[in-house]
């Protein structure tokens, strides 16, 4: 195969007046062939962007290439006239941003912005544009291809959005792709569709790609080749078999331990005899929330409807489910910041008030949420010897030194360094952030901690890094957590008992081991097998499976009768399933599923499509 | 304990990245560098103006008016910048001006600060009616024309110096309650404000440590073109005569002042405009130094 | 967004009633007895109190408030207490000067900034947008009596082209009345360009900070076009906004304009009823530059909302 691109000993740097400039790429070297995926992986802060973006001889604001050379077919990108390199950009070489939420400008429709780049370098009149584009829409299995160009960005979804701008960048026929963590920040049943689309164009339209991630079993799915960065340097570099396989340098071996196992039956941390008492901590009964105004213990905008479940004491219940399902909205009724429309949230026996200005100051700080952004949930302005202190202050009435010394435990407890007290958290890491998110929910001494995504925004490594934190916290201080996620493995690794959420109702709860082990709830199901595994052909066989063909790209409905995974569920009744809500039934001791299957319909459904 | 320092031994050389960049400082270009200087030269004359002063505001020479630049006279000294209509020294009552014109307008700043971030930040805060009611209220005196509602109040209540900084910091109040409350409900919607609360934290607290921490910068920004403003209105009022009352000096008056000496090639009016210039445009050029360093590098990237 | 353009007038409404109110209690604060000045120094307790009685003056405030409001609503201005002519009368003249003036200001600066404007953002850091960024700076930090006495002394005292003071009278033939107006047009349209195009330039460069600006730069879109589709369609309605407050300064703030060259329009004529203390007159002329920039505003909310795509084109 024809060396594509070379990538030699490329430096980037960001200078800096008066002092000497950060190097943010220290001599990187690698060769695209032409048709070949080549993956560069690393976390955060690695410069794999940085590199990508090299490609198409551009830099963010603040960074200028300081060395090396990159050649497309043999001509030096970076030392090329102005001109040529407009001409470069979006036409021989094109670019797929992280968020197409983001890059598509608002104000246009989809059409103009798929077609403009072939119109503009002349490659394709408008209506040759507007062809290719419908074939594309066509190829990446778009709803309504016909139409869906004469929408604006908004009024599509984000997955959508995502092969829109496969289309975009695909559509002038590019010789190099360049994508930028494109399924990052998708639910896993939204990202194996788009990456099932991404695989089948690439290898119909022959291009050869760079893909930027941190995920490795997403790079098994689509790569060739594999490079390995950290810190602005290729720590190794081979074919993806090699790679995953028979991974050679350190950092390719930790990034491969902290990588999903992917959930499996038995994987769930079940209770050991020393998790103490079995007494509910936290028990939500009968529970509908949502937004506007509430009539009847009706609000305008239902979000959770009818949810019972309860978190025991020193127990961790992880809750899964895409976005939309509701998720977060369940923390937040629990933790008084959303009062509900109906239903009760009980307190160790006692009810507690709708909002959180009605609870009384103990009650407040034995329930504490967890933002799932650091960012937002630490004010910049404040040290962190602050942000920890106050909390330390209103609950501990501790002042001066004894407050000093609780600040320097509760960061001792999250493994950071004492002298971060005087710090502003925008001077932190992402990782090292969250950890003080954590230590300040922790500073109130509460017995329930509700956390929102906490690992989502965060690299594999450091994620699990923060799990671990979490399991030892649990195990010292035995405090009860709900721990929600969109990431099954995740939650496998954590939770003693699961409950899954769709759209807005609990379709399976029961302890974790057995909510991972089938019989599954068919919505179980879909998100298990959407999780790719370590593995190459994953994508393949799993694709196979029916229940991807069963419109797994069909959105979420929030429903007011019936089942609301029924447009969706590859066993639905029809009939049944979209007239009448699902009965809840106990499958075994404290696992219940809300199905029109019973237990044995499932299991032989399971056995005849040879699931298991 | 042994299994954590294993771990931090590990963690050690692969450590995280930090995925933010420090946060840069504010570093001024020489255009900013050049604003601060004039700037600071203004405010020191606010204060030793008048003892540096070769003759005392209201000086009058008895000898000619409408000197040129330059002119000696017997036995009195040197005129730098010439005499006015009247025949007193132009560069004396500069120096002295600057304490009426930079003074009162600082002060009408600050009181319009006080009042309109408070209410401004109250409003944000409490919401509701009570958003609701300061809101309109504030829409209806921006909406009047500020030249007008100066000219309202000073006629009803008259010319004096607290009434002049009065009516600046009212009419200025308004504009600032609209920045500050924009300000504020953007923070208020924060997690890390609403985590405040959810610890059951008061609304001193919320607005004194969480809040206004987080608006100091851009109000700070804000205050400079509102100053800028309030100079220029306050040079208005004095040029129509309802500010500043003979003979002190400020420098809208004496443009006013001096007005009929252009037609006779006096640049008697011309010192006394160019001080105003040379205050506001440097205040100028250091805001848009501030903002030009924060924003637009984007833009630059355009082929 | 019908509901949202409802609520924008709704909220019109309620602004323009509390400007009412400010405005009748405002004026009624002004010092001096209306009676005693129309009547002078000779007026006897009876006449006075006739006076009174005759205009309702002797009557509650609040009730006086309702009567005034009742007038304004139905377009009775009441008659100026100064000279009993009708105030209709008189500010009918005086707005058509104004809405003249205000009207070739608007239509020649207008487009003269957004075009200034949008050229600065598409060359940021360029000789073409540093003069422009320097030279607009300059013009907003200089009092406006400044650079219509610049005017003067050069087009009026050096060169002789154009008259210093703007007589204008209804039987000037067009060309009459813009060489009469010359002097006060070039000062507002200075003025009123510089505010506009730093604007602008402020408004367009806040969107190009976008991930969507960044995209279409990596696409290769050439600068011209990154600008006027990409970034102006986005950036709309903070622009829009700039000029309706501009044009209604153009309507109500241009008091020293108008002083300076004695040009006979509103803002004039409301000083003159400040000086001689005629409450209707003052009362009816604030009312009408709240109304013209309450008016404004809404329609440049209006067309903010109309040029959001999300908002145009409902899911």
């Amino acid at each position: 195969m024809t060396v594509l691109l070379e990538v030699k000993d490329l430096r980037i740097e960001a200078p800096k007046k008066d002092e000497p400039a950060v190097k943010i790429v220290k001599g990187v070297s690698f060769n695209v062939k032409a048709g070949e995926v080549v993956a560069l992986i690393g976390e955060s802060g690695s410069g794999k962007t940085t590199i990508s973006l090299g490609a198409l001889a551009y830099t963010k604001p603040g960074l200028e290439f300081s060395g090396g050379e990159i050649l497309l077919k043999g001509e030096d990108v970076l030392t090329m006239e102005p001109l040529d390199v407009r001409g470069l950009r979006g036409n021989r070489v094109a670019y797929l941003a992280q968020s197409a939420a983001a890059t598509f400008n608002p104000a246009l429709t989809i059409n103009e912005q798929v077609t403009e780049s072939a119109v503009l370098h002349g490659v394709m009149t408008q209506d040759e544009a507007n062809t290719r584009a419908t074939e594309l829409y066509h190829a990446l299995e778009l709803p309504d291809p016909e139409r869906i160009g004469f929408r604006y960005p908004h009024q599509v979804s984000g997955g959508q959005l995502q092969r829109l701008m496969a289309a975009m960048a695909l559509v002038g026929r590019p010789d190099l792709l360049v994508l930028d963590e494109p399924t990052t920040a998708l639910d896993v049943t939204t990202q194996i569709e788009v990456l099932k689309a991404f695989k089948k164009v690439i290898k119909e339209e022959g291009s050869a790609a760079i893909y930027v991630t941190h995920d490795l079993a997403v790079v098994a799915q689509i790569a060739d080749h594999i490079v390995v960065l950290y810190a602005g340097e290729v720590q190794e570099q081979g074919s993806v078999d090699q790679i995953i396989n028979n991974p050679q340098h350190p950092y390719t071996k930790r990034l491969m331990a902290a990588a999903h196992a992917g959930p499996k039956p038995g994987m769930g941390d079940r209770l050991s005899g020393d998790h103490h008492k079995d007494i509910a901590n936290i028990e939500v009964k009968n529970m509908t929330a949502g937004y506007g105004e509430i009539v009847d213990g009706k609000p305008a905008i239902t979000v959770l409807r009818d949810i019972n479940m309860s978190v025991k004491n020193g127990h961790v219940v992880g809750v899964i489910g895409e976005s939309g399902c509701g998720k977060s909205t369940l923390a937040r009724v629990i933790a008084g910041l959303l009062p509900p429309a109906k239903g009760d949230i009980i307190l160790d026996g006692n009810i507690l008030k709708g909002s959180y200005k009605q609870r009384s100051k103990k009650e407040l700080q034995r329930v504490q949420f967890v933002y799932q952004m650091a960012d937002t949930a630490l004010n910049p302005k404040q040290l962190i010897s602050e942000i920890l202190g106050r909390p330390v202050e209103m609950f501990q009435n501790l002042r001066g030194q004894e407050k000093r010394a609780k600040v320097a435990e509760l960061l001792r407890l999250v493994e950071l360094p004492v002298e971060f007290e005087n710090r502003y958290a925008t001077e932190l890491s992402g990782g090292q952030k969250q950890r003080i998110n954590l230590a300040r929910s922790l500073a109130a001494l509460p017995e329930i901690m509700l956390c929102d995504e906490v690992t989502s925004a965060l690299d594999s490594i450091v994620a699990s890094n923060v799990v671990k934190l979490l399991k030892r916290l649990r195990d010292l201080t035995g405090v009860s957590f709900m721990f929600i996620t969109h990431d099954l493995s995740t939650v496998a690794a954590f939770a003693d008992e699961i409950v899954v959420l769709y759209a807005g109702r609990i379709v399976e709860q029961g302890p974790a081991d057995e909510v991972l082990a089938p019989p599954f709830h068919p919505y179980t199901r879909l998100l298990i097998s959407s999780v790719p595994e370590m593995r190459i052909d994953w994508l393949e066989e799993t694709m196979k499976k029916r229940e991807m063909t069963a419109g797994i790209a069909r959105g979420v409905e929030i429903t007011d009768v019936g089942c609301p995974f029924y447009n969706r569920c590859p066993i639905a009744i029809s009939g049944t399933c979209e007239k009448i809500t699902a009965p809840t039934y106990e499958l075994k001791e404290d696992h219940f599923i809300s199905c029109h299957h019973n237990a044995a319909e499932i299991e032989a459904i399971e056995k005849a499509a040879g699931n298991d | 304990m042994t299994d954590k320092t294993a771990n931090t031994e590990e963690m050690s050389v692969y450590d995280e990245l930090p995925d933010v960049p420090p946060k840069k400082k504010i570093r001024l270009t020489w255009v900013g560098k050049l604003g601060v200087t004039v700037v600071l030269f203004w405010v020191i004359m606010v204060f030793i103006g008048p003892y540096i002063a070769p003759f005392h505001e209201a000086d009058i020479m008895a000898y000619d008016s409408y000197m040129p630049v330059w002119s000696k006279t017997e036995g009195e000294g040197f005129h730098v910048l010439g005499t006015d209509y009247i025949e007193r020294d132009i560069l004396s009552r500069i120096l002295w001006g600057a304490r009426t014109t930079i003074g009162i307008s600082f002060l009408a700043t600050v009181f319009a600060y006080l009042i309109g971030v408070t209410l401004g930040i109250g409003a944000a805060v409490a919401g509701g009616w009570t958003d609701m009611i300061l809101s309109r209220v504030n829409d209806a005196i921006l909406s009047l024309p500020s030249i007008m509602l100066g000219l309202l109040i000073v006629v009803a209540l008259g010319t004096s110096i607290p009434i002049l900084i009065l009516t600046a910091s009212l009419i200025y109040a308004a504009s600032v309650f609209r920045i500050a409350r924009a300000l504020g409900q953007d923070i208020m919607v924060m997690d890390f404000v609403e985590a405040a609360r959810a610890r059951g934290e008061g609304m001193w607290y919320i607005i004194t440590r969480e809040v206004l921490p987080n608006a100091i910068m851009p109000l700070a920004t804000d205050f400079g073109l509102r100053l800028v403003f309030v100079v220029l209105f306050i040079s208005s009022l004095s040029f129509l005569g309802l500010g500043i009352q003979p003979p002190m000096a400020d420098w809208g008056s004496m443009v006013r002042q001096n007005l009929e000496g252009l037609g006779y090639g006096s640049y008697a009016a011309v010192w006394p405009a160019l001080a105003i210039a040379s205050f506001t445009i440097a205040i100028n050029l250091i805001v848009d130094d501030i903002s030009a360093s924060e924003g637009g590098s984007l833009a630059r990237k355009m082929i | 967004m019908q509901r949202m353009v409802i609520q924008r007038i709704i909220i019109g409404i309620i602004t323009l009633w509390v400007v009412s109110v400010l405005v009748f209690v405002g004026t009624s604060v002004l010092p001096g007895d209306v009676a005693e000045i129309v009547l002078g120094q000779t007026a006897t307790p009876e006449t006075l109190a006739a006076y009174r009685a005759a205009n309702g003056l002797d009557q509650p405030l609040y009730m006086q408030y309702v009567s005034w409001l009742g007038g304004m609503v139905t377009g009775d201005l009441g008659t100026s207490k100064a000279g009993g002519a009708s105030i209709s009368s008189l500010i009918s003249g005086r707005l058509g000067n104004t809405m003249f003036l205000a009207g070739v200001v608007a239509i020649i600066s207008v487009p003269l900034s957004v075009m200034l404007g949008l050229l600065a953002a598409m060359y940021p850091g360029t000789w073409i947008d540093r003069i422009l960024t320097f030279g607009t700076l300059t013009l907003i930090s200089v009092p406006d009596f400044f650079i219509a006495t610049f005017m003067v002394l050069i087009f009026a005292v050096n060169l002789g082209w154009l008259p210093a003071i703007a007589h204008i009278s209804p039987e000037d033939t067009m060309w009459e009345t813009i060489r009469a107006s010359a002097m006060p047009l070039i000062t507002l349209i200075i003025v009123v360009a510089a505010q506009m195009i730093r604007m602008t330039r402020a408004g367009i460069l806040n969107v190009m900070n976008s991930p969507y600006i960044e995209m279409s730069i990596l696409k290769g879109v050439p600068r011209n076009r990154i600008i006027m589709r990409h970034a102006f369609f986005n950036a709309i309605g903070p622009i829009v906004n700039v000029i309706a407050l501009n044009l209604a300064y153009l309507v109500s703030g241009v008091v020293i304009v108008e002083t300076i060259f004695a040009y006979p329009g509103l803002a004039k004529l409301m000083i003159d009823g400040v000086q001689t203390r005629d409450l209707p007159l003052v009362q009816a002329c604030a009312m009408i530059f709240c109304g013209t920039y309450v008016i404004l505003i809404i329609l440049s909310d209006v067309a903010a909302i109309l040029s959001n795509p999300r908002l145009r084109n409902p899911k």
